[in-house]
């Protein structure tokens, strides 16, 4: 057996069955190894999709997505890739390809330092020097980036190594012992019921959820709680989906991009649960944080992110999913009935306008009639921009998912994660809703899609404009345009048929709902080009 | 506000610059940092001393806790700790100031360990006030070239 051979061996033991990645002579033992299992791989067309692809698997499958490309520029170009998981706490494995190990800094073809280049955005990461080191790596490598805040990890496998005859090769099942790694899940008994006296106490308790309710799985028990308590809860972008849209403890969305009615329940509660949510800039920055008189329990399973931006009250370290089964075993009683009437009462205030005719059609209108028709589990991947944030305030969550890049906010990250989730979960309808900046980033992906029959619905988004970027400079800059222009579009019917996928323009309001049937009916992949005005702006809708 | 964190870590290759990275990465400051190996030949203790506000300090050892590669964080404030730094100091002397700089050696317990005809190495290992007192001291004469470690520090017994 040689050293790709064990990889390999590695990833069946694990359960893995299919890899994203690139090719190049670097890690082309890997790919050769690899024929020998029933894993299916999968040729994206450049190699920051691969990562996309594998974060999209992850999230729909709720297991580490694995993806493998060649030395040097594969590693390079996969960066963004693994940047991106980073931020979002997503877990992977990832495989770069390495020169020869006796050829390791020498600048030799091909080489980049891509542990050294990776070290800020990966929970870890490996560099192999001896092929015997291949289960532990490996074994280490999967449970590093699936367990406490997860992760991507990084395995540079050189290629003698690869190469390389492994002796004996044994693979436990027993978690890695690991001196340096015990990340706390279960929450401290003394701080839960120290929290739940002042949830007793509490007249305007609060949550606000993010993604780290997903990762950890949390999303059952989390509702039972909610339920069983009368709790009113917010969203962060990556908390979105944790409870239905037309669930009635539900308020949305907060942050400067949020509703209303969600910033001011956080304004106003006086007990608020922050969980598995950063605090970060963006959701904080509409609601006025002055924790000043407001008992503040921050929980997350990363310890660093309590107190990083807001110090609490209460500080609670452990997985979601633990915590909250830990809250339904402790008996206490609230009512906040009056509350619960005034968020309700102001929910009713607010109102959209009404939708105007400008000959396009409007954005916000157009994610709702779209969410509101998809399958009830459908799997939404919004993109970057303004679509991204139409997207997440206007979706209509059912049973479904909502992914998008939050935390980096990368462009082009929608369509890769989408036929990632596809393949994940064929029987699910996906849809990545993207801006026609973005679709440019990622078109060459519809190859992809096509070649491994993963019938992804796309949405472009088509204002001619780098949407977000030039309401930014409608504001900042007093319309001095710079830079955000689209001047030449593709033509996307003419793309759409290079690639095989199915075609449809929706550019008239009294045709959308139409036009959304016609896109939804079948289970073949197409391509929408909605046409929407370039002077929308995502400020002029928020309520 | 300043504190000195004593950080064990894998004495593997690539761990100084991990850790070193996650301080300019985070924009954290590092007044000081030395490593060395301990008893244990596998484990390295990196001394790191730091300032910034209450919050930044807290910050620094949760992200330190984060590593993989570290073992152990101790941490502890300057005025609780015995801290040492060694600096090794050439001078250019002449016959009207060798006598001076002798004195001022023995006054700062410093030593003289090379010397030619108009240049010595001195040699001290003090707080790191005391190091610069002695910087300070020397500063008249003409100071060729400085080495110093960082701070190396463990916590007070008592
Ligand atoms: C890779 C990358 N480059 C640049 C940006 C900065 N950026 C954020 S939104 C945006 C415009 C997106 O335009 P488009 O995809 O057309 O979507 P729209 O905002 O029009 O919906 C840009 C350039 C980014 N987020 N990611």
């Amino acid at each position: 057996m040689i050293g790709a051979d064990a990889v390999i061996k590695c990833l069946v033991k694990e359960g893995v069955d299919t890899v994203f990645g690139y090719s190049g002579v670097a890690i082309d033992p890997f790919w050769n190894s690899i024929l020998e299992t029933d894993i299916k791989t999968v040729l994206v067309r450049t190699e920051q999709n691969a990562a996309h692809a594998a974060s999209g698997y992850a999230r729909t499958r709720k297991k580490v997505g694995v993806c493998a490309v060649t030395s040097g520029p594969g590693a390079t170009n996969l960066l963004t890739g693994i940047a991106t998981a980073y931020a979002d706490s997503i877990p992977l494995v990832c495989f770069t390809g390495q020169v020869d190990s006796e050829l390791i800094g020498s600048d030799v073809f091909q080489e980049a330092d891509v542990t050294g280049a990776a070290e800020s955005f990966v929970k870890y990461s490996y560099l192999v020097k001896n092929v015997k080191d291949i289960p532990r790596i490996i074994h280490e490598a999967f449970y590093i980036a699936n367990t406490g805040r997860r992760g991507p990890v990084l395995i540079d496998l050189p290629a003698d190594i690869q190469l390389a005859h492994i002796a004996d090769f044994k693979y436990t099942d027993e978690p890695p012992k690991l001196r340096t790694y015990k990340p706390t899940v279960k929450g401290n008994t003394l701080q839960i019921k120290k929290v739940t006296k002042v949830l007793e106490n509490a007249k305007r308790p609060l949550v606000c959820v993010g993604g780290g309710v997903h990762l950890s799985d949390a999303e059952e028990v989390f509702r039972k709680f909610i339920e069983k308590h009368r709790i009113p809860v917010v969203s962060t972008m990556m908390g979105l989906g944790i409870l239905p849209s037309d669930h009635p403890m539900y308020y949305g969305m907060v942050g400067n991009n949020g509703f209303q009615v969600a910033n001011r329940a956080m304004n106003e509660s006086d007990v608020l649960l922050m969980v598995g949510a950063r605090v970060a800039d963006r959701a904080v920055s509409a609601p006025d944080l002055t924790f000043e008189g407001k008992v503040l329990v921050h929980m997350d399973v990363d310890p660093a992110e309590i107190g990083k931006n807001v110090g609490p009250t209460i500080p609670i370290v452990g997985d979601a999913k633990h915590i909250f089964e830990d809250f339904m075993g402790e008996s206490f009683y609230c009512s906040h009935e009056a509350w619960i009437a005034s968020l309700n009462n102001y929910r009713t205030m607010v109102r959209r306008g009404d939708v105007k005719d400008t000959g396009f059609i409007d954005s916000p209108e157009f994610v709702r009639t779209l969410s509101g028709k998809m399958d009830d589990d459908a799997i939404y991947v919004a993109d970057v921009g303004q679509n991204q944030l139409f997207s997440c305030r206007n979706y209509i969550m059912k049973k479904g998912s909502f992914f998008t890049s939050g935390g980096m906010g990368t462009m082009g990250y929608s369509i890769p994660a989408a036929i990632g989730a596809k393949m994940a979960d064929p029987e699910r309808q996906v849809v990545a809703v993207c801006g026609d900046g973005a679709f440019q980033m990622s078109m060459m992906e519809l190859a992809t899609m096509n070649q491994y029959k993963a019938p992804v619905k796309i949405v472009v988004m088509r204002n001619n404009y780098l949407g977000l970027v030039r309401e930014h400079q409608h504001f900042t800059y007093k319309d001095n345009y710079s830079m955000v222009h689209l001047g030449s579009d593709p033509d996307l019917e003419l793309l759409s048929k290079a690639y095989g996928i199915n075609y449809i323009k929706c550019e008239k309001m009294e045709n959308m709902e139409a036009d959304i049937d016609k896109f939804l009916k079948s289970d073949e992949s197409c391509l929408m080009e909605v046409m929407t005005d370039p002077t929308e702006t995502v400020a002029g809708t928020i309520a | 506000m300043k504190k000195i964190y004593s950080v064990l870590v894998e004495n593997r290759s690539g761990v100084l610059s991990k850790v070193a990275g996650l301080f300019s990465r985070r924009s954290f400051n590092i007044d000081s940092l030395t490593v060395g190996e301990t008893e244990d030949k596998a484990v390295s203790c990196m001394t790191i001393v730091s300032s910034g506000d209450e919050r930044t300090l807290e910050q620094i050892e949760k992200q330190l806790n984060k590593k993989l590669d570290i073992i152990r964080i101790k941490t502890f404030e300057e005025q609780m700790s015995v801290s040492r730094e060694l600096m090794l100091i050439k001078v250019k002397y002449n016959k009207s100031n060798r006598r001076e700089i002798m004195e001022t050696c023995q006054a700062m317990k410093a030593d003289i360990v090379d010397m030619s005809k108009n240049l010595m190495i001195i040699q001290i290992c003090d707080t790191p006030e005391r190091t610069r007192l002695m910087i300070k001291l020397l500063s008249g004469i003409s100071i060729v070239e400085i080495a110093r470690t960082g701070t190396l520090a463990l916590q007070k017994c008592e």
